[in-house]
């Protein structure tokens, strides 16, 4: 199972190990990992999954749609390398995968 | 003060059907939400998406949902505050009543609180100084558009409401946009003609740039906004428009005393009751074991809290379970005609 590291904006460290098939959103809340509030349930509604992705990572996922871009607009001070966590399918590929919370969701 | 049976807070689709299944045993009641329509989420946040898993409708989108609910609870003639929160909870003896912030009271011996994940607000700039403007000369959407005449604008967003109001107020304004990004999100005809006002100077695009900071003591004088590679400019503004959505915050539910956990109620799956009698909650608001967060599972859940609100209702009458194919009262009361 890949694991997955979620970085709070404090910089708390939760590594835990996510099934494949699985969103990083998921992940986070069957590991009870706080800073991901995901409202909608992943029905991409909402954006309170937000999270910051590093740079060398976010050119390995599947690029983002528009209607997820659309979304993050009504994010927590989005970024360039602003995700929303729902959108992100764990795979073997993302062993490792780190991502880093914003300081709150809305 | 306005009596009735049960008051049901929130008008989403879980709300809407507990009108209905509240209607056909009988039972009055009044409905509240924050959002000035019906329909909560499905309005709100996906109104033309299509919904797939509603039984017996292979394909709806949440407003199709929205008005089949609300022509199928018509023959009730239900009471709709929309537009208001409730705000406060008290109990007296078996009576809950409750005050809204328009000063609407209510009374009844039932509460069906269907909340969804709480009321929808306007999603606020997160710098800290724009708190002393909202209002004054920040605002989350135009109620007055007589107060923008020959003023410099910066109205930032980049969807629907951000472009309509950027092309509105650029006849009498001096208007800039911002965005955080270089798209824009809205419909074709409005993309073109916000291209043209920009050819021809009469809305100043900014992409992609950010809020940096707000310039000014009692009155904001100006901006700094910041480019995406970190440059910043200045842009004096007398009026900030801001159009980030809307989020949904539990608000004032969470004073009430009842049980909450992440944001949701724990409820008993008979009758769908809180740790407080005669508060109800159903849809997305409520768990249980094995809770789905399903539109066609807030409807089981309104079935059987309805049922629950009968006994606390009519404390000296029978509830008898009848079917709506053969019932004569349940026919007079949808208005059946023979």
């Amino acid at each position: 199972m890949p694991k997955i590291t979620y970085i709070s904006h404090k910089g708390k460290i939760n590594t835990v190990e996510v099934p494949n098939g699985l969103s990083v959103m998921e992940g986070a809340l069957q590991n009870n990992i706080e800073g991901i509030d995901a409202d909608c349930g992943g029905s991409m509604a909402c954006a309170t999954c937000h999270v910051y992705v590093s740079k060398n990572w976010l050119d390995k996922l599947e690029k983002t749609h528009d209607a997820e871009q659309d979304m993050l607009d009504m994010a927590y001070e989005p970024k360039k390398n602003s995700r929303l966590s729902c959108q992100i399918i764990v795979s073997d590929d993302l062993e490792g995968l780190e991502v880093t919370t914003p300081i709150k969701q809305t | 003060m306005i009596k009735t049976d049960a008051i049901i807070i929130g008008a989403g689709p879980t709300g809407l059907f507990a009108v209905h299944q509240l209607g056909i045993i009988g039972l009055k009641c009044e409905i509240i939400d924050n959002l000035d329509r019906a329909g909560g989420q499905c309005i709100e946040l996906y109104p033309d998406k299509p919904i797939y898993d509603i039984p017996a409708i292979p394909e709806c989108t949440g407003e199709g949902l929205t008005i089949g609910l609300l022509k199928q609870i018509e023959p009730f003639k239900t009471n709709f505050h929309l537009g208001q929160r409730v705000e406060e909870i008290k109990q007296e003896n078996n009576l809950w009543t409750l005050k809204t912030n328009k000063g609407n009271i209510f009374s009844a011996p039932n509460v069906i609180i269907a909340g969804g994940v709480g009321s929808f607000e306007p999603r606020k700039l997160t710098l800290q100084e724009a708190e002393k403007y909202e209002n004054s000369q920040i605002f989350y959407s135009v109620t007055n558009k007589n107060l923008f005449q020959k003023k410099k604008i910066s109205i930032f967003g980049g969807g629907d409401s951000a472009l309509d109001w950027a092309l509105e107020l650029s006849k009498t304004n001096e208007v800039t946009l911002i965005h955080r990004r270089s798209e824009f999100r809205g419909a074709s005809h409005t993309l073109n003609e916000i291209k043209q006002k920009e050819k021809e100077g009469k809305i100043l695009i900014k992409t992609p740039y950010n809020l940096k900071s707000i310039e000014g003591d009692k009155i904001m004088t100006g901006i700094e906004i910041e480019h995406e590679d970190g440059k910043t400019e200045k842009v004096k503004t007398d009026y900030i428009l801001s159009f980030f959505g809307l989020i949904m915050k539990l608000g004032p539910i969470a004073d009430w005393g009842l049980n909450i956990d992440k944001k949701i109620i724990p409820v008993n799956t008979e009758t769908f009751q809180t740790n407080k009698e005669g508060i109800f909650a159903i849809g997305d608001i409520c768990t249980y074991p094995g809770k789905l967060k399903l539109i066609l599972s807030g409807f089981h859940e309104a079935a059987l809290a309805a049922r629950a609100c009968f006994k606390r209702a009519k404390p000296n009458e029978k509830y008898r379970f009848e079917f709506t194919t053969g019932s004569k009262n349940i026919h007079d009361r949808l208005g059946v005609k023979k």
